[in-house]
């Protein structure tokens, strides 16, 4: 039982470094980019070639795939989606599927339509197991505690950055209210393009991450677009502890009920989230006065 | 005053094109009879599409989950044919029925919430139905489908054919029908008071609308369209597959609605058409890559305007109406 | 306005119809529907890697006619599966239907074969109902209760009598987990809990785990191709090799396309299937090196096989019937014998099925690269979805 929570606190978190991005900039921009899902696998398949073609360790890929995430997510953002903020929600939902349309048809083209697979490096493997067995028995695979531990890292920088340095506090100040914000001399535009590289960076980390738990190949964007959906419809987009608690809550019960009710599978999380937007339609976590 | 009068009842008298459109559209699986199925699939999709302007382009209600009720109304059909007896229009009224009673059912989760909110909450639905569908397998065949639906012939004279041209015109005359009732539906008060509800819900609430009422009625009323559009589909293909309540039909009716133009009837067709006809076309040039060429046209779509897709000149043509293009 | 682009577009279409509407007589058409798109893709891709091939080798004329291979893709969506065979059939006039990637695409097609006199050759899909659904229907693939029953034969004989079969929930993957307990059960052994996957799954994690609690000889798996890897790797991350569970199922797991990058979370695992790209015969060498070569590398897989010998049967009864379509060719592929890359295999003429090898096989490396070596073969196996 608790390796099961183990299992569903590492998908949980992995949930929320892919998704964190696209909370952070339907809440700062109100902009729907259902083309997210395609940074997370640029990073993906960037670890994956760095790796295959040219051996390069793990754990210095992931960096890699933040930065190269991020920068495609920075170039993108200036060129393409800058024009896009004023138009209404339809159009931007149109263009984003368009981007991720293309997206994924180019990665086929050019990486084939197979998973890709990654061979983690041998310290990664491997398993650890405490306790007497039965329920408390804790099973912990390593690749799942190194996930745990970085998604659990960058939670912490991420908050501090938000709740501590002046960066934060002008993304924060723009998300409430952009055009007062410029008012007061921030660089709104400058805030909207750092703040997109980064969830497009993070994107990117977590394609990398889950690649050897989630699979990784063209269709990657569409298939996990709607779970990226769920952790911000239910997290709300005001913060970054509610997309926290909202990924760790899915993860828990998804790998949970799949564990306990395997006749139920996939029906746990749906019904879930609807019955918590039924009951708190805004996400169960807003921060009063935000938008 | 006679002159206002006249400005505001403009959008619902019928215009001249719209008869010989239509004309058009009946004698095109005459006409081009080895195309007659793609017309087919044409009307199912555009009647589908119809039916989400009316809560998106009508009530603005943001739905990701529409195909719920289309896939309701197609096992529903499928169900009722294989079953109970095999005549298409009657088994058209019960997938209605059906999808109707679903859309009564599912319009009070949507009454409260966000965009985003209505996006995931309809989204869950079609999918939980979708697993509920999968999960049935003694009814409804689970992944392999329903198979073995053989209709009868439409108002007991014409049988369906190989060419689909008695499918066609079986898909269009129910389009066309419903859509003159939806048409005359979103001109008469009922419907003046959804644009309201859709331009301000707040006002439209302080000057005595019940808004959660008229979303409620919308919704349900939409759900009984798509839900035919479901039902045409499964009678004309004979048979019905998990897909009708997946994600991608709920997204690719939204796209089409979009490209067409929202909050004008006319928009779900056009979408339909546009879509349907290029996805056909560039599939058949490139089978592997053709979702590039389609997503290259949606950004580029978007880049330089929406309405350019119906008005290619800006400047010409009259101004859009108020709140049209959403 | 409006009118105007309506008009246009409707103008163009016609234009792009009578365009399409110019054929010769003197072809022979073959009409290739695949999902090229979507998550099946890569059976897509092997299958028109395999087609291409036969014609590149045994030339594109056949009783006088040139064939057209006609390549569509139908997004894994029956209807559009379906509306692509019917203009398949009423506009090009093929003589063949072809492809096949999943058991509703061949499900919902089948009246139109049935209706048009068409033959249609299932190339991919592995249920066994499908060729009852129609008189019209040949297959070349393979059936999963062929695949089953074989594994399920084996394992009592080598020390695997306690099973959970963990699959994916959809068609192929029940027909998998059925007869793979009528089976072990029939032989002695014992199924302790079949558990089903949902076939949008991101995580294994907690399906494994339940496997381990149960503490069984052997897991049996099913899952389609591209999820082996996944499997495999949470497999030996769970621990589940250590603590002494057998990992067993059908080929699909081991899947030949990317049986190689899986690395060694693959090596020792025990598949049934009826091809492996190592199969011992000059023929398969041929095929195998051939592929490779017009494809980049890629290893050709049991997709791919289906495809290449589809074609043989097609080409063979075109030949027999002079280029005639309908029931004369149906009957021309009936019955057909030959040998394949995966071993001598025939066309049923009862069953209008594939009747073929089943190979038990280990994964190895051999030449520094994984291939599943086949070790024991079971001859001539019937689907056992039929004879009962």
């Amino acid at each position: 039982m608790l390796t099961i929570l183990f299992d569903g606190i590492a998908y949980g978190m992995l949930l929320f470094i892919l998704a964190v991005g696209l909370s952070v900039t339907m809440g700062l921009m109100n902009f729907i980019n259902l083309a997210h899902g395609a940074f997370a696998m640029v990073g993906g398949y960037i670890t994956v070639i760095l790796m295959q073609q040219f051996g390069v360790p793990f754990l210095l890929c992931l960096p890699i795939a933040f930065a190269g995430a991020g920068l495609l997510g920075a170039i993108l953002e200036r060129t393409l989606y800058r024009p896009m903020y004023t138009k209404p929600h339809l159009d931007q939902v149109l263009f984003s599927i368009g981007l991720a349309f293309m997206a994924v048809a180019a990665t086929d083209y050019f990486m084939g339509s197979q998973q890709q697979i990654m061979q983690l490096p041998q310290w990664l493997r491997g398993r650890t197991e405490w306790g007497i067995g039965g329920p408390f028995e804790l099973g912990m695979g390593h690749y799942r505690l190194f996930i745990i531990a970085v998604c659990a890292a960058l939670t912490v920088g991420l908050q501090y950055i938000l709740a501590q340095t002046r960066f934060g506090s002008r993304l924060r100040a723009s998300v409430d209210d952009a055009r007062v914000a410029a008012g007061l001399g921030i660089h709104v535009n400058v805030v909207f393009a750092a703040t997109f590289a980064v969830g497009s960076g993070l994107a990117g980390l977590g394609g990398a991450l889950g690649a050897e738990v989630l699979g990784l190949d063209p269709t990657f964007p569409l298939k996990f677009m709607v779970y990226f959906l769920i952790v911000v419809a239910v997290g709300g987009t005001s913060s970054i502890t509610g997309p926290l608690l909202a990924a760790l809550l899915l993860g828990v019960a998804d790998v949970a009920g799949k564990y306990y009710v395997p006749k139920l599978g996939a029906f746990i999380v749906y019904s879930l989230m609807l019955v918590i937007l039924l009951w708190r339609p805004q996400g169960l976590f807003v921060r009063k006065g935000g938008q | 005053m006679k002159a206002m009068q006249d400005s505001l009842l403009a959008p619902s008298r019928i215009k001249l094109w719209e008869p010989a459109l239509w004309l058009l559209a009946f004698a095109a699986p005459w006409v081009l009879p080895g195309h007659a199925l793609i017309v087919n699939e044409i009307a199912i999709v555009a009647l589908f599409a119809v039916s989400l302007d009316l809560i998106l382009g009508y009530a603005g209600v943001v739905s990701l989950g529409h195909a719920a009720f289309f896939g309701f109304g197609a096992y529903t059909a499928a169900l009722f044919a294989k079953l109970v007896m095999p005549d298409p229009v009657t088994g058209l009224l019960v997938g209605m029925a059906g999808a109707t009673l679903l859309g009564a059912f599912c319009s009070l989760t949507i009454l409260r919430g966000s965009d985003l909110t209505r996006l995931m909450v309809t989204l869950g639905m079609a999918l939980i139905l979708l697993e509920l569908a999968n999960k049935l397998d003694w009814l409804t065949g689970g992944s392999d489908g329903l198979q073995g639906v053989v209709m009868g012939p439409v108002l007991g004279r014409f049988e369906f054919d190989l060419m689909g041209q008695t499918a066609a015109w079986y898909s269009l005359s129910v389009l066309l029908v419903l859509f003159v009732l939806a048409r005359r539906w979103v001109h008469s008060p009922m419907g003046a008071t959804l644009k309201a509800v859709r331009d301000n819900p707040l006002r439209a609430m302080a000057i005595g609308i019940a808004v959660q009422r008229r979303l409620a009625v919308v919704y349900t009323l939409a759900a009984g369209v798509a839900g035919a559009a479901g039902a045409l589909l499964a009678q004309t293909s004979g048979f019905a597959s998990l897909d009708v309540f997946a994600l991608d039909r709920s997204a690719d009716v939204m796209l089409m609605l979009v490209i067409g133009g929202v909050g004008w009837l006319y928009g779900g067709v056009l979408g339909a058409v546009v879509f349907k006809l290029l996805h056909d076309v560039i599939s058949g040039i490139t089978p592997q890559y053709w979702t590039f060429w389609i997503g290259l046209f949606l950004v580029v779509l978007v880049l330089v305007g929406r309405e350019r897709l119906r008005k290619p000149w800006t400047g010409w043509g009259k101004p859009k109406a108020p709140g049209e293009s959403v | 306005m409006q009118k105007r682009f309506f008009l246009r577009t409707l103008a163009g279409a016609m234009v792009l119809a009578s365009a399409g509407t110019a054929m010769a007589q003197d072809k022979f058409k073959i009409g290739l529907i695949l999902p090229m798109t979507g998550p099946f893709a890569s059976t897509g891709k092997q299958i028109e890697a395999a087609a291409r091939l036969y014609m590149a080798q045994n030339g594109d004329m056949v009783a006088g006619k040139k064939v057209e291979l006609i390549v569509k893709d139908d997004t894994s969506a029956p209807d559009v599966t379906k509306r692509i065979a019917q203009e398949l059939v009423v506009n090009e006039k093929v003589s063949v239907l072809a492809g096949f990637g999943l058991t509703p695409l061949a499900l919902a097609t089948a009246p139109i074969a049935t209706q048009s006199k068409t033959p249609l050759v299932v190339m991919a899909a592995a249920t066994s109902s499908i060729t009852e659904a129609s008189p019209f229907i040949i297959r070349t693939s393979f059936t999963l209760p062929q695949a089953a029953v074989a594994i399920a034969d084996w394992a009592p004989n080598n020390g695997i009598k306690k099973v959970v079969t963990l699959v994916a929930d959809y068609g192929p993957g029940i027909d998998a987990e059925k007869y793979f307990k009528d089976r072990l059960t029939f032989n002695g052994g014992q199924v302790l809990d079949t558990l089903r996957v949902p076939m949008r799954n991101p995580d294994f994690a907690p399906f494994l785990q339940k496997v381990r609690d149960l503490k069984p000889d052997a897991v049996y798996v099913f899952v389609p191709s591209g999820a082996g890897a996944a499997l495999m790797k949470q497999f030996a991350e769970r621990g589940m090799d250590k603590a002494g569970i057998k990992l067993i199922g059908t080929g699909d797991i081991t899947d030949d396309d990317i049986l190689n990058s899986m690395g060694e979370v693959a090596n020792g695992v025990v598949t049934s299937h009826h091809y492996s790209a190592s199969h011992n015969s000059a023929l398969n060498k041929k095929f195998v090196a051939a592929f490779e070569k017009a494809n980049n590398g890629l290893r050709p897989n049991f997709m791919a096989v289906g495809g290449y010998d589809g074609m043989r049967v097609i080409y063979e009864a075109a030949k027999a019937t002079k280029g005639a379509g309908g029931q004369a060719l149906l009957d021309a592929m009936k019955g057909q014998v030959f040998e394949s890359p995966r071993g001598p295999m025939f066309i049923d003429a009862q069953t209008r099925d594939v009747v073929h090898n089943i190979y038990i096989r280990k994964v190895e490396k051999v030449n520094g690269q994984l291939y599943n070596q086949e070790f024991s073969t079971i001859k001539d196996v019937k689907d056992p979805g039929k004879t009962k």
